[in-house]
């Protein structure tokens, strides 16, 4: 079967004025996603995992056009989706649907519930006649568990699991193939967020729809994706099949993000080994030379700061000189640097 | 003599709609030295329980019952006997460190500040032992960045920044409020690592308020979990994370997803959690409890003892339902040990996770 989307070497550079830098002087680029490559086939999850700033949200927002981005990102028919015009782009938006973090903020307060859910159909499918609108969102509204009689309430009379249900029927209205979850569950109380994963797993499974899910809960992550991305600063660590990711991990990062998950079991969560990291995120506007995880890195040696490491690996990509699972020994020099 | 103990600590709130029953009837006690994990959902009165007992409450909120701190009731203190307590023997740190410190000031003024005010040092006498408790909570170079603004710092920093604020008087007990909720997971595990060494250094009881079973279970000993107001089970850690009995309590733990097992489904807990405003006749949860009785629509259950050191309010506790249902199951012989092969269809879905554990307890054989 053929991919879905097809991405490649995707850039995102904003303009910063330094700290302190006079209005007048040239902005220096940031650059936010530093050459990601990825390939999504049909009916798959793809989870991007990463911590704040790594360049998780600005990835998705570049796929679907909200920030500029440079590279190739090939959809199913061949066309390059960030080549489109506005125009041109307008008639895949409906194929590409966007599920976002806070439920309330991202819903018009000043719309009833059917007409937040009614206007992507209206924008995309003009000739559909009012009954026939009216009758579609009361099915998704069906689909999703909400109640069709709620159709005239507005947003705030709803709790925040429900708002994203709304989120989550507007997005899928026009049928996409596609969509793009942006921390959809990060919001939500656990009981809730049970609710509404389960809702997007059940969905993508009688839609047959792709989902990238963005996230940094690396256990929910985990729970809806068949593969999974770890994001360091723009760059991809390491990606693989999400038994294999989590089971198997290789990059030194990715062991020490899956060390700090708390697990809800005190015998395992006291006498566990946490992989530390040194010191704090580097600034993305003067990324380390070479890997730019080399700076926390437990592994470190000279050849990471001299050559950029390639994803190297197929399925089980791996951007790392040095791969493999970290050893007692290492674990514990680290814990030493990083006490001193 | 418990460090602090709540006696039927109850907070409510005057609004224009209705009265909204916060935190009903709280009964707690917190032993010097000790960590208390308090769980529970937004909305559970978690944070209202905290601000009561620091004596924070919005305008329209009115605390009653007693909050015994060191042998004195301290609910609705005057604002006098209250400052000398808040900051030298009890502490509260925040979830979001950017908004509880003041962006205005540099963090060595704020800091100097408090010991300035409560223990009368000199400007320069403060900001050397601000320099050096920025130090125990491993901030590199302390020295030069007691100068900067808060915003200056990385979200960790500023997190420990709050805590070396909160510790600058040696408080007895420290209330976090959700203190690791707006960090990144790698530093979260070195915030939560960092609050241990403290506390076993200072010898400080820890109030730990968060909704992340996993950050309890990796740092407190006791556990109270809170729904619609009211504690609802409390005990060891080891104990309810092994055999919760109460049915919600059950049904976090299944509804979490887990990144060491592979879990098929998570069973999420149908309907929403209460408003407090309307609550619910009798159990706060019983519109959304598999094992809902008649008598929970009408009588809220007490917080009642039923082992050494635990306690729960339910009709209609996990072990108890499981040990009925296997009692009738059709093949009594079953061995114990694999209670989930003998339970019959009617028990809904979430029961069964815990089924393992709790049926082989001795409150099965009992009943």
């Amino acid at each position: 079967m053929s991919d879905l989307l097809n991405v490649r070497d995707l850039r995102v550079t904003f303009p910063i004025r330094r700290e302190g830098a006079l209005p007048w002087s040239k902005p220096q680029p940031l650059q936010a996603v530093a050459g990601v490559d990825f390939t999504l086939r049909p009916g798959e999850t793809l989870g991007v995992v990463g911590e704040s700033g790594c360049g998780k949200s600005t990835l998705a927002r570049a796929l679907i056009g909200l920030v500029p981005a440079t590279g190739l990102a090939r959809w199913n028919d061949g066309q390059d989706l960030l080549a489109m015009t506005p125009r041109q782009m307008m008639a895949y938006r409906s194929d590409i649907q966007m599920v976002f973090q806070d439920p309330l903020a991202s819903l018009n307060p000043r719309m009833t519930v059917g007409q937040i859910i009614a206007e992507p159909l209206t924008t995309h499918r003009p000739k559909l006649g009012r009954a026939e609108v009216k009758d579609r969102v009361r099915a998704m509204m069906e689909k999703v568990g909400l109640l069709s009689n709620q159709i005239n309430r507005y947003p705030h009379e709803f709790s925040g699991g429900q708002c994203q249900r709304i989120g989550i029927a507007r997005a899928l209205i026009v049928e996409p193939r596609l969509i793009i979850c942006d921390e959809p569950v990060s919001a939500l109380d656990v009981s809730i967020q049970a609710q509404v994963i389960n809702l997007l797993i059940r969905l993508q499974k009688d839609l047959g729809l792709s989902l990238i899910f963005i996230a940094h809960d690396l256990s929910v992550v985990k729970h809806i994706s068949d593969r999974v991305m770890v994001l360091y600063l723009g760059r991809v660590m390491e990606t693989a099949s999400s038994d294999d990711l989590y089971g198997n991990p290789q990059h030194p990062y990715t062991q020490a993000l899956l060390s700090a998950v708390p697990v809800p079991d005190p015998t395992i969560e006291t006498s566990k080994t946490i992989v530390p990291l040194a010191g704090d995120l580097p600034s993305p506007m003067n990324p380390p030379s070479g890997c730019v995880f080399r700076t926390r890195c437990p592994r470190a040696q000279a050849r990471c700061a001299a050559e950029v490491p390639e994803l190297l690996g197929g399925d089980h990509g791996i951007a790392c000189h040095f791969p493999g699972h970290l050893t007692e020994t290492e674990i514990a020099h680290a814990r030493r640097t990083e006490a001193a | 003599m418990a460090l602090l103990e709540l006696r039927d600590l109850s907070v409510r709130f005057q609004t224009n709609d209705a009265e909204v029953r916060a935190v009903n009837d709280v009964n707690l006690t917190v032993e010097a030295g000790e960590t208390l994990g308090i769980v529970g959902e937004s909305g559970s009165g978690k944070s209202q329980l905290s601000f009561a007992i620091m004596g924070l409450l919005a305008r329209n909120g009115r605390a009653s019952g007693r909050v015994i701190f060191d042998g004195q009731n301290i609910l609705n203190a005057p604002p006098k006997v209250l400052n000398r307590i808040r900051a030298e023997q009890i502490a509260m740190i925040f979830q979001d460190p950017m908004t509880s410190l003041n962006p205005y000031m540099r963090v060595s003024d704020q800091m100097a500040e408090v010991l300035t005010l409560h223990k009368g040092l000199s400007k320069r006498d403060a900001v050397a032992q601000a320099v050096q408790m920025l130090d125990a909570v491993k901030i590199p170079d302390a020295k030069g960045r007691v100068r900067l603004y808060p915003h200056e710092f990385s979200g960790g920093m500023r997190q420990r920044v709050m805590i070396a604020m909160a510790l600058l008087c040696r408080p007895k007990l420290l209330i976090a409020d959700e203190p690791t909720t707006a960090l990144d997971v790698t530093v979260q595990a070195q915030i939560m690592q960092l609050l241990s060494d403290l506390q076993r250094d200072f010898g400080m009881a820890m109030m730990l308020i968060t909704h992340d079973l996993g950050v309890v279970a990796g740092s407190c000993e006791r556990v109270a979990v809170m729904y619609g107001g009211r504690i609802r089970e409390t005990g060891p850690v080891g104990a309810i994370f092994a055999e919760p009995t109460l049915p919600y309590t059950q049904g976090l733990l299944d509804a979490i997803p887990r990144v060491d097992q592979d879990d098929e489904e998570l069973r999420a807990i149908p309907g929403q959690p209460p408003n407090m405003s309307r609550p619910p006749s009798g159990c706060a949860f019983q519109p959304r409890c598999p094992y809902r009785r008649d008598v929970c629509a009408t009588i809220d259950p007490p917080l009642e003892a039923f082992a050494p050191g635990r306690a729960r309010a339910c009709h209609a506790p996990v072990p108890e339902v499981l040990g009925r249902m296997t009692r009738a199951a059709p093949e009594p012989d079953q061995p114990a040990a694999h209670p989930n092969e003998a339970v019959p269809q009617p028990i809904p879905r979430g029961a069964v996770a815990g089924a393992g554990a709790a049926g082989t307890t001795s409150t099965t054989e009992g009943q």
